[in-house]
Order: C-alpha cells, then structure tokens, then sequence
C-alpha cells in the first residue's frame, strides 16, 4: 500500500514538472501563493520562535548549575539549538499544520466540486497549474519564514534571560558569538527547503486524490498533516545523519 | 463526429460499460438517458478521458483519442467545451474571470478583445452585466449558464453537458435545455448530453441512447421513443405521473 501511494506521489510530481502553458499565469499564481504562504505564516511563527527561544535559555539556564560550566554557554546552546532544530523542524511541523491542511482542503474542495475535471477538459495540467505554485513558493517562503525564526528565536532567548537573571546580556551574546559554525545554519537551510517541498507536495497529493464529498476532504486534510508531519521527523533524522 | 467503438469500463470487478457503440453528429443535440448506475456518466467521462476505458476507442473526426500521448490530447481538448453537473466553476474568481480563464491560458489576444469575447458569450447565454459577481452570488440557473458561457469562449467543436438540469426548476431546465440546442444548430458543435430528464428528452432530443445495466438499450429520436416495445425503456420513460398522465391523454 505504502508503495502503491508512493509510485502515485512519484507519478504525481512527474505531472507537475511538465512545462507549464503559460508562463505569465503562473507566475502571478507563484506571487500568490508567496503571499499566502508567506505573509500569511509570519505571525504564527513570529510568536512560536519568541516562547521556543525564550524556554530554550530559561530551561537551559534551569540545567546548567554546575559553577565550573560558565554562563555564557546559555547562549551558544540556544543559538546552535535553535538553528540546527527549533527553528526549522518545529516550524515546519507547525507550517505542515497550516499550509499543509489549507493546501489538501482547497485541492480536495476542488476536486470533489469538479473543478480540477474541469481544468483538465480545458487542456490544462492540472497538477502543474495547481501545484507548481505552491511548491516554488513555499520552497522560496519557508526558508525566510526560518530564517526570521530562528533570529526571533535568539531574540527571545535574549529577553527571557536577561529578564529572569539567568544570564546577563554581555554573557549572552558572548555565548552566541564563540564558536558559531556558520555551516549550521546551512543545515537549516537545507532542512527548511526539504521540509517545504514535503509540506507542499505531500498536501497537494492528498487534496489530488481526494475522492468523495466533504467528510473526505477533512480527511485528506487530516492525513496532510499526519503524513507531513511524520515525512518532516524522517527527513530531519536523514539529513542530520548526512550532514553532521 | 464523436465515435465511440466498443467501449467497457471496469472499476475493479464492477463491469460499469459492457461495448457500447454510438455516433454522435455535429449540428445535432444528442442525449444519453438511463437510470441511475446505468454508465452514461461514466461512457460520458471515458469520452473526453477522464475515464480510462477498459477496451475500446473514441474517435474525434477519426482521430482516435484512446491512443493519442499527453500533448495529442490537449490539442483535443481545446476543441472541447464541457458543462459539469455541479457547474464546476471557480470559487475565486468572478464570473467574469472564469470565462476568461481558458482565454488567457491558451490565446495571445489583448485584454480587450477577451473582454469582447466574454461580454458576448454573457450575452449569449442571457447573463449580460454579471461579470463581476462571484458563483456564491448566484443561484443553480445562472451558474449553469455561466458554466455553458465558460464551454462554449473557446469556440469549441465538442460540447458535452453532465446533467445540466440537475437540481434546476421545470422552467429553467427548458430555458437551459434550449440554450444547448440553439448554440449546437448555430456553431454546428457536436453536443452530447447526459441527462435522465423527460423534458429534456422530449424537448431537445434529436438522437437518444439509452443505457441500461451499462449496455446500450435503445438509440432512436424523441418521436420514437414513446412507441417502442422495449420494456426497460418504457419503463424508464413512463415512470413519471406526468408522462403516464400524458400518454394515456
């Protein structure tokens, strides 16, 4: 069953990378679905990367009692936690959460009102129209969107830590400055472009093959989710085997 | 012309079309009746490939769009106008925009000139000035006319309506029914429609198949389809208080 769904997935995708027949129409849905994808996610995560920061350094700070261990390693340990983990795999799974049910509720609705019949009487591939776009944008939104995480992340870790006495500010942002490995945040950026293309074309498979009314919706909604999420924990183990 | 040869469909071991065999002629309203779980959707969606056929072929003008590849078949289906059952418009965009959507995707012409296109197929179909509204903002009637407006932007050769008069009062079935018939004779499109409506059968039917346990029944015109001796036909034909009231007038 698991490769009987793969095999479509897989067929799936091949669909959508035919050359798309009008390039202008796509790009103007690419913008669109940037804007939703994007925009739309931004307060979300602006306020889940602020609290994971912020008990990031208070938890740490609560674990580091030992006196020969100094104070500044609070922050190093928020910084490397939170480029390498936090930010990218907890925002993706709350993206898969968002993105991933709007993405399999709207093409599911679509299917099962006839819509996707319809733009493939017309002579249009479906799966290219629909799901292009938001591939590319997400695949182009969900890095910055870690990005902005995971330096509003430190920020809060900053605040909280200064603002609960666990660290000073100074101590802080020593910690932060030794040792940064820049290659860090190159995993995290490898990770948010993967976590993207699972998010966006796991959804849009489940929306796809929808069949049914509105109870099945919800459920290729829910499977979205399921599904991405646990797509998202494998990948996360995969490339940090492969990369770290 | 639109042939289809032999055509089976199975989902599994549910045998849904056992060999039908029709021809469907420009210039003429053809409709394909029968009860429900009879096929005529599913012979309807194996024409214009939204069903694979299990065997058989469809020809457009003798080119036989069974084997065509990807891109063979999207040169098809730009001659194919269809109208869905649920009218299958586009939630997001106006009446306006769903129009002018295949205009757009498949046609270099300005932007005025698709307005032009738009504004006489609305008109065409009687919906002059509604371009702005929504398919939310319209009732069951409308979106069926909008949806035959969307079919027919493209000068299509192929018109195929699912079920145009589900869910639609007697009235406005007949104001849809004629619409078809008017646009098939104007542009000689070849117009199949799937329907289990009487009214329609009587109004507009110039050549009717009827399916029944997925093969193919009967195929005559209107005027003889009330003076047949096939039981199954009869049966699905007089099973209305009106029409048994009728005939017995």
């Amino acid at each position: 069953m698991i490769f009987y769904h793969f095999g479509k997935y897989i067929l799936l995708l091949k669909s959508v990378f035919r050359r798309p027949e009008k390039a202008s129409i796509y790009k103007r849905e690419i913008f669109k679905e940037m804007v939703d994808i994007g925009l739309g996610s931004l307060g979300i995560i602006s306020i889940i990367s602020i609290f994971i920061g912020a008990v990031t350094t208070v938890q740490t700070a609560f674990q580091l009692v030992s006196d020969l261990i100094p104070k500044s390693i609070i922050g190093s340990i928020t910084r490397d936690s939170t480029i390498l983990e936090l930010s990218p795999t907890i925002c993706s799974l709350v993206l898969a959460g968002k993105i991933g049910s709007s993405i399999a509720s709207q093409i599911g609705t679509m299917r099962v009102t006839e819509q996707i019949d319809a733009l493939e009487i017309m002579g249009i591939n479906a799966p290219g129209y629909l799901i292009l776009p938001k591939l590319l944008a997400g695949v182009l939104m969900i890095p910055l969107l870690v990005i902005i995480a995971i330096f509003l992340s430190i920020t809060g870790g900053y605040f909280a830590g200064v603002a609960s006495g666990a660290v000073t500010a100074a101590e802080y942002i020593q910690g932060l400055t030794t040792d940064f490995i820049p290659f860090t945040v190159t995993v995290a950026m490898v990770k948010a472009v993967i976590f993207a293309f699972i998010i966006t074309t796991v959804s849009s498979y489940q929306g796809f093959y929808t069949d049914g009314g509105a109870l099945e919706v919800g459920q290729s909604s829910t499977k979205a989710v399921v599904i991405s999420c646990i797509s998202i924990l494998v990948a996360d183990y995969i490339i940090a085997q492969l990369l770290l | 012309m639109i042939t289809a040869e032999n055509i089976h469909k199975s989902f599994g071991d549910n045998q849904v079309l056992k060999g039908i065999n029709a021809e469907f002629k420009p210039g003429t309203t053809s409709l394909i009746i029968g009860g429900s779980g009879s096929g005529k959707t599913t012979l309807l969606k194996c024409m214009v490939g939204l069903h694979e056929p299990t065997e058989g072929t469809v020809e457009y003008d003798n080119r036989n769009f069974t084997t065509m590849n990807f891109e063979e078949r999207i040169a098809i289906r730009k001659e194919i106008g269809m109208l869905f059952q649920s009218s299958a418009l586009f939630d997001s965009m106006t009446v306006e925009e769903n129009i002018m959507f295949p205009l757009n995707m498949f046609t270099e012409q300005p932007k005025k000139e698709k307005l032009e296109r738009v504004n006489f197929v609305l008109e065409r179909v009687n919906l002059a000035g509604k371009n702005k509204l929504y398919p939310s903002e319209l009732s069951g009637g409308m979106m069926k006319r909008v949806g035959i407006a969307r079919a027919i932007a493209m000068n299509p050769k192929y018109l195929f309506c699912d079920e145009p008069n589900s869910g639609l009062d007697p009235k406005t079935s007949i104001l849809i029914d004629e619409l078809i018939k008017e646009i098939t004779e104007e542009y000689d499109i070849t117009t199949i429609i799937v329907t289990h409506d009487m009214n329609s059968v009587m109004g507009i039917g110039e050549y009717i198949l009827f399916l029944h346990q997925g093969q193919k029944w009967w195929e005559g015109s209107k005027e003889e389809i009330t003076s047949t001796n096939n039981q199954e036909l009869n049966d699905f034909v007089f099973a209305t208080k009106l029409m048994e009231t009728l005939l017995k007038k």
